[in-house]
């Protein structure tokens, strides 16, 4: 053989190598059962929030206090898409999923970053997106589970990623669509759908993991002569949203799942008088057959967009001299909820602003209702400023639980305001239908703001700040974790930083910048005696949003994010 | 209906897809110079098919001063109006609002679900916003009439797809 020949001979031989070690299928892939969605191992990222109680808390602390300064990216990848990433990576023994808007799945080798496969959904041409985004897969046996834009749950093998079943869930022609992580209990897959500003009726299904079939379907608003119809008036609850686009949590002891539902539609209070049950609420699902339990609903008659779908936290809280089984919810509303979880009801414990509102006045101590400030309540021929803004006191992003300090982390928004002229406006079949001129929301910082993003640590027991961070030039949109390693982990900002805070005391202990902005939920996850703390970059919907509301309105506010996924996986540096 | 689905053709008219004129054809001097725009479906003149069968064929029909067109838009004109897909090619939505430029004084297209900019003088190049290309146009024609498609779409009609 010629020099020239072998040295091509060679180049073709390492390629198909290359191409074997970086293409699937996965070998020895672990299938998810039961008992590992019940109690996961450390080193694993199965759920939305790691675990069923969905604390967003991972046990592992290689990576501490002490080490986190010299924590340095092992490998990244690029997702090839623009918009808002907001999936956790989900990890299952080594192998990662990390879901991109667009419906993309890349399978991944948590270790080294190799890519075994990649889903590429074929979303319709006219597809109309309000929030392009997904939120990540969901696990079972040997199957990965994702939720669509265009309204499917989609069932791939998870070795190979070969679609093994395609349910269409309701028409996206419609506004129907799903941004969620599905919610995995005993073979079945749960999912809510997303639309509360196209008119829509919102509702939680369940689906057969293994074959797509529909097992039950509970919607948020009571149909015509069931309990709580009667807190709408008409039709209206035909079309009155309570959309219900994030997972859900899960109690296995009393098997109960608690899910949160969005607004009532259109958002002027006085286009759907009454409570409008159960929107703005967290419901207690029956998981075998999606029956009602019981509920506890937020607020009455919606009127600012004040979803409540990111689920409440379970957690066993020392309260009073007693083990108090908790719901802990800081609200969209700008109430920090701290509720208990009974059989037959959910009660009432405390509750209190965590952020600046002038829409309540106080909470009624028994019902837990809070009472509202007419004044700054939405309605039709009229404009109406309150704060909050509509984006709340904190959307859907999730706070944290740490089982080490007892406190919670909530990625706050202190400071915006907001306000918007209610019209009566007819509803067209997937239109928006938000009840204003969508040109005429505002946003406002507050006079004399001196900051707008707040990462807050709160002791659920006594309704005590502990510390709080704040950002004077940025707002706070992104997930919030924490860990073993008394680290706190979240993005969010618009200067593109990822950060990780000292758990007790707020201090600043490392940051990084990234492509992008973060919106999306960091884990931690170890393979082979390592740990990794792992996120999506990349920036879009209301985190973008909220930023070109304000660009110009707050001098020296970043409004230069540029957008593209990239996955960064970091450790600490031997 | 057949041919509802279809892209609009050349020689269709145009009619008003909402508002009291719903289903009329519409003339040029049926527009406000300056604007707003209004949203239009084609329709086949010969079978009287209104192509309201996908949602990407709907048009923002818009009456402006021509000097301040630049070459391409001139060339697609009729009368000083322009027409242009609804669908922004961000993520789908439809453009609902003619406000101020982020960045100007001139009314433009804006998409209020993720605040993308279009300006219809300038062959409705990208202005402000995550959209990544101009809006396709639908040129036009009119001769002492109603306005006609005088070709199909220019560019792809509706959003990106993940590459």
């Amino acid at each position: 053989m010629v020099l020239k020949q072998w040295l091509l001979a060679g180049l073709l031989a390492s390629t198909c190598l290359v191409t074997i070690a970086a293409a699937g299928p996965i070998e020895n892939y672990s299938p998810v059962t039961a008992d590992r969605l019940k109690n996961p191992e450390p080193g694993n990222w199965m759920h939305y929030r790691r675990t069923y109680d969905g604390q967003g808390y991972s046990p592992l602390d290689q990576i501490n206090t002490s080490n986190v300064k010299n924590l340095v990216p092992v490998w990244t990848f690029s997702t090839g898409v623009v918009e808002g990433h907001e999936a956790p990576p989900i990890i299952n023994n080594g192998v990662m999923f990390v879901a991109t808007p667009a419906g993309q799945v890349i399978a991944l080798n948590a270790k080294t970053g190799d890519e075994y496969w990649r889903y590429k959904r074929q979303l319709p041409e006219d597809l109309f997106q309000l929030h392009p985004t997904n939120r990540g897969v969901g696990l079972w046996q040997d199957k990965v589970y994702l939720a669509t834009t265009d309204d499917h749950v989609v069932a791939l093998e998870a070795k190979t990623g070969k679609v093994v079943w395609d349910t269409k869930v309701q028409d996206y022609k419609k506004g129907q669509y799903l941004t969620l992580m599905p919610l995995i209990i005993d073979g079945k897959v749960i999912v809510g759908g997303s639309g509360g500003e196209l008119g829509v009726r919102g509702y939680v299904v369940a689906y057969d993991a293994d074959t797509g079939k529909e097992l039950w379907r509970t919607f948020t608003i009571p149909g015509a002569g069931e309990p709580g119809n009667d807190t709408w008036k008409g039709d209206d609850w035909k079309t009155g949203g309570g959309s219900a686009w994030m997972t859900g949590n899960y109690d296995p002891d009393t098997k109960t799942v608690y899910w949160g539902t969005g607004n009532a539609a259109p958002w002027p209070g006085d286009t759907h008088p009454g409570d409008n049950l159960y929107t703005s609420s967290v419901l207690a699902l029956d998981p075998d057959s999606g029956k009602m339990k019981t509920y506890f609903q937020y607020h009455q008659n919606d009127s600012w967009d004040w979803d409540e779908v990111d689920a409440p936290m379970l957690v066993d809280l020392q309260k009073d001299g007693r083990i108090i089984k908790s719901l802990i919810h800081p609200g969209r509303n700008a109430i920090f909820w701290v509720l208990e979880r009974k059989p037959d009801s959910i009660k009432y414990v405390a509750g209190w602003p965590f952020v600046h509102t002038d829409v309540w006045k106080g909470i009624e101590p028994e019902s837990g209702k809070p009472i509202v400030d007419p004044a700054h309540k939405p309605i039709i021929g009229k404009r109406v400023e309150f704060c909050p803004s509509l984006w709340g006191g904190k959307d859907w992003p999730s706070a944290a639980y740490s089982q080490k300090t007892g406190l919670v982390y909530v990625p706050a928004n202190e400071n915006f305001c907001g306000g918007f002229t209610g019209e009566k406006v007819p509803l067209v079949a997937g239109q928006l239908w938000l009840g204003t001129k969508p040109e005429d929301i505002g946003l406002t910082p507050r006079p004399g703001a001196t900051h707008f993003g707040e990462l807050q640590a709160w002791d659920p027991a006594t309704g005590k700040k502990a510390w709080s961070h704040n950002f004077p030039k940025s707002q706070l949109f992104g997930s919030v974790t924490a860990t073993a390693g008394d680290l706190i982990f979240v993005g969010g900002t618009n200067d593109r930083m990822f950060r990780a805070f000292h758990a007790k005391t707020g201090e600043l202990l490392w940051e990084q910048k990234t492509n992008s902005g973060i919106m999306a939920m960091p884990i931690a996850y170890e393979v082979d005696g390592t740990q990794y703390i792992a996120v999506q970059s990349g920036w879009g919907v209301d985190a973008q949003r909220i930023q070109d509301a304000l660009a110009g309105k707050v001098d020296g506010f970043e409004n230069n994010v540029p957008q593209g996924g990239v996955v960064w996986v970091f450790a600490v540096k031997k | 209906m057949p041919g509802s689905n279809e892209r609009p053709q050349k020689a269709d008219v145009l009619v008003f897809s909402e508002g009291e004129r719903a289903g009329e054809v519409i003339k040029p001097e049926d527009l406000k110079a300056g604007g707003p725009p209004v949203r239009a479906w084609p329709k086949d003149p010969r079978t009287s098919v209104v192509r309201k069968g996908s949602r990407l064929n709907e048009v923002l029909v818009v009456k402006l001063d021509p000097a301040e067109f630049d070459e391409e838009t001139r060339s697609r004109a009729a009368g000083g109006v322009v027409a242009y897909s609804v669908i922004c090619v961000h993520t789908g939505c439809p453009i609902t609002a003619w406000v101020k430029a982020a960045g100007g004084d001139k009314d433009v297209f804006k998409c209020v679900c993720h605040n993308s900019e279009y300006d219809p003088r300038q062959s409705a190049q990208v202005i402000f916003g995550p959209a990544p290309r101009r809006l396709p146009a639908l040129p036009l024609a009119a001769e002492d009439g109603p306005l006609t498609v005088a070709a199909t779409f220019v560019g792809k009609v509706g959003a990106q797809q993940a590459r």
